[in-house]
């Protein structure tokens, strides 16, 4: 089972041009900053937007080719859609929403099959409540219930958990891939949270303004981000700045706004150094230099945010910074808004593309 | 006083004001009117046949809006095509249109010698002097209300529903009757009563297209004027029986959207 994909349209700022195949393996993530044409894409793919030019085939049939004139509309396309806020219809009960797309049988038969779904969910008990009587989590569960009992052959999902708290993400994610999992259709989701496609996603393709410009695992795109925007996404801290030259075979990059960096990779010109936030150790202002880190940047304290037992701690350098460190080193190094450390990595941990 | 407490006694009393202006002149009708001369109204029989003629022909003419004017407020409401402001425009203008001038321009077009009163008079269709005439004038003057609040309603329904609709299978017809009618009901109820009472009330279009034909074309608020020069308790009671049958059609159509909503209108998401 197979989604190919080939869109061509002009957006409002860009051309929208990209190339997608979903399929045997596994649930494909677009991500991307939002404005990037991701949602457009997916709208495209169920037929609700129309691009100029393109082709959608799934399982060899052709349900959009602009050249042969063939245009599927979405009801008979048979591609189910999740929207980031559910799209609820909001004057019908739970199960009703659910049974929405269930074609076959009586009223009986529908609402058994409905609440047989809703069960999975574990939200059996809300079959006759309105929307608007559900919590957001109960809401995300009946939109999934709902897009699921329509059989379809192949899954998109919107920003399928942007809506949600951090606390509540994991065991939403967890849930969802077990839905993707079960539906076992071409699934392609969308999101602008490059940590929420690691998760549901085997295989993620970054898109900016409407061209994918690096797929590959999350696990590669990380390793190796191709542009600083890639690095960017993958949660890395990006640094600006120009390579000068380089002496020791490091490449030496002079920073804006001062301070200067080397990395193990080589580059010429204005660059972009990235480095993930747990890569980045911190010392006190007044540590004597030890150890192999290479780069060391003086920095003050603006945040510390605590999630788990990790603290994520915002650094005011001449650019923007951010480490992460255990919530013991937090306390061991008196680290509250306003103090002055020293943020030191290793060259080898410095990832540089050109800008 | 502080400041926000005056302002709310501002608000207070310019909403008492509104109130007490309109309600006074309604109230004063059923001063005006004992419980008695009330009743023998209805037993009027001149009375009575102008109510039933308002009562018929606006039923009518608030049907025939619905069944086309709901539709065609869904198609300017959630399709952009060339003219769509154009046409937004055509459909406003009855409104500021005074009802004589509506009057003069109904005759122009489908009366005897109108643009299209050849055809019509070939169909074999009679207008002018006739009940369905009456139904033509108010089909003219409410369906601006309807259409245009309908339009409001439909618009106001969020697109994503829609969307949400045709990835489940259902076609852009089912889609129209199973969401965007029901999450547009009270806006349409809203519509429906306003362009209701406005055809209740409709009085010179009807006067100049049709005629005040007595039990053929002469509904309530002719007869009213009719009463006026000969009767004016009468005129009084009929306008008072006319208002009560007004409010209870408001009252009516608002609770039936109510009641079919489940209890009012639930956000969409």
């Amino acid at each position: 089972m197979t989604l190919d994909v080939r869109l061509q349209a002009p957006l409002r700022s860009f051309e929208l041009e990209l190339e997608l195949d979903a399929g045997a393996a596994g649930p494909l993530g677009l991500a991307g900053r939002s404005g990037a044409g991701k949602s457009t894409a997916l709208r495209m793919i169920a037929g609700l937007l129309r691009p100029k030019h393109g082709v959608v085939r799934l399982d060899g049939e052709t349900l959009l080719d602009t050249e042969a004139r063939v245009d599927v509309p979405a009801e008979r396309r048979g591609i189910g859609y999740l929207f980031q806020h559910g799209a609820l219809f909001g004057h019908l009960s739970a199960w009703r929403n659910v049974a929405y797309g269930i074609r076959d049988g009586g009223r009986a038969a529908r609402r058994r099959r409905a609440v047989e779904l809703m069960e999975r969910f574990g939200i059996e008990r809300l079959a006759d409540a309105r929307p608007a009587e559900l919590s957001g989590g109960e809401r995300r569960r009946v939109a999934l219930a709902r897009a699921v009992a329509a059989t379809p052959r192949a899954l998109l999902l919107d920003e399928p958990l942007a809506a949600l708290d951090p606390s509540t993400k994991g065991a939403a994610a967890r849930e969802l891939a077990a839905a993707i999992g079960a539906a076992s259709v071409p699934t392609v989701i969308v999101s602008h949270d490059f940590a929420e496609l690691a998760q549901l996603a085997s295989g993620i393709a970054v898109l900016d303004r409407g061209r994918i410009v690096q797929s590959g695992s999350a696990a590669e795109l990380a390793a190796t981000p191709g542009s600083a925007l890639v690095a960017d996404l993958a949660g890395a801290v990006v640094l600006v700045g120009v390579v000068r030259s380089s002496p020791d075979g490091l490449t030496l990059i002079e920073l804006e706004g001062g301070g200067v960096l080397r990395s193990s990779d080589p580059a010429s010109g204005p660059v972009a150094a990235s480095v993930y936030p747990w890569e980045i150790e911190l010392e006190p202002a007044d540590a004597e230099p030890r150890g192999s880190a290479l780069n060391r940047l003086p920095a003050e304290v603006t945040s510390v945010t605590e999630i788990g037992g990790r603290a994520r701690v915002g650094l005011a350098a001449p650019q923007p910074l951010a480490a992460e460190v255990t919530v013991a080193s937090v306390r061991r190094l008196g680290l509250r808004p306003g103090a002055r450390v020293v943020a030191s990595w290793k060259a080898t941990a410095t990832r540089v593309v050109a800008r | 006083m502080s400041a926000p407490r005056a302002f709310g006694v501002v608000v207070a009393a310019a909403l008492a004001v509104v109130l007490a202006f309109l309600a006074l002149p309604m109230a004063a009708l059923f001063v005006h009117t004992s419980p008695g001369r009330l009743a023998a109204s209805l037993g009027d029989p001149a009375a009575l046949d102008a109510l039933s003629l308002s009562l018929r022909t606006s039923g009518v003419a608030l049907a025939v809006i619905v069944l086309v004017g709901t539709p065609a407020a869904y198609l300017l409401a959630t399709r952009s095509f060339r003219g769509r402001t154009l046409a937004l425009t055509l459909v406003e203008l009855p409104i500021v249109l005074p009802p004589a001038a509506a009057g003069i321009a109904l005759l122009a077009a489908f009366g005897p010698n109108g643009v299209l009163g050849g055809a019509i008079s070939d169909a074999g269709i009679q207008l002018v002097l006739e009940t369905a005439g009456v139904v033509v004038a108010l089909t003219f003057v409410s369906a601006p209300f309807y259409v245009r609040g309908a339009a409001a309603a439909f618009a106001a329904v969020d697109p994503e529903l829609l969307e949400a609709s045709r990835t489940l299978g259902a076609g852009p017809a089912a889609t129209f009757a199973r969401v965007a009618i029901p999450q547009a009901a009270g806006g349409i109820a809203a519509a429906l009563a306003l362009a209701w009472g406005r055809a209740l009330g409709e009085f010179g279009a009807t006067l100049l297209f049709a005629g005040s034909v007595r039990g053929v074309t002469q509904t309530a608020p002719l007869a009213i004027f009719a009463f006026l020069s000969t009767d004016l308790d009468a005129a009084v009671a009929l306008a008072a029986v006319l208002l009560a049958a007004s409010a209870a059609i408001l009252l009516g159509v608002k609770l039936l959207a109510a009641s079919a909503l489940g209890g009012g209108p639930a956000p969409s998401r």
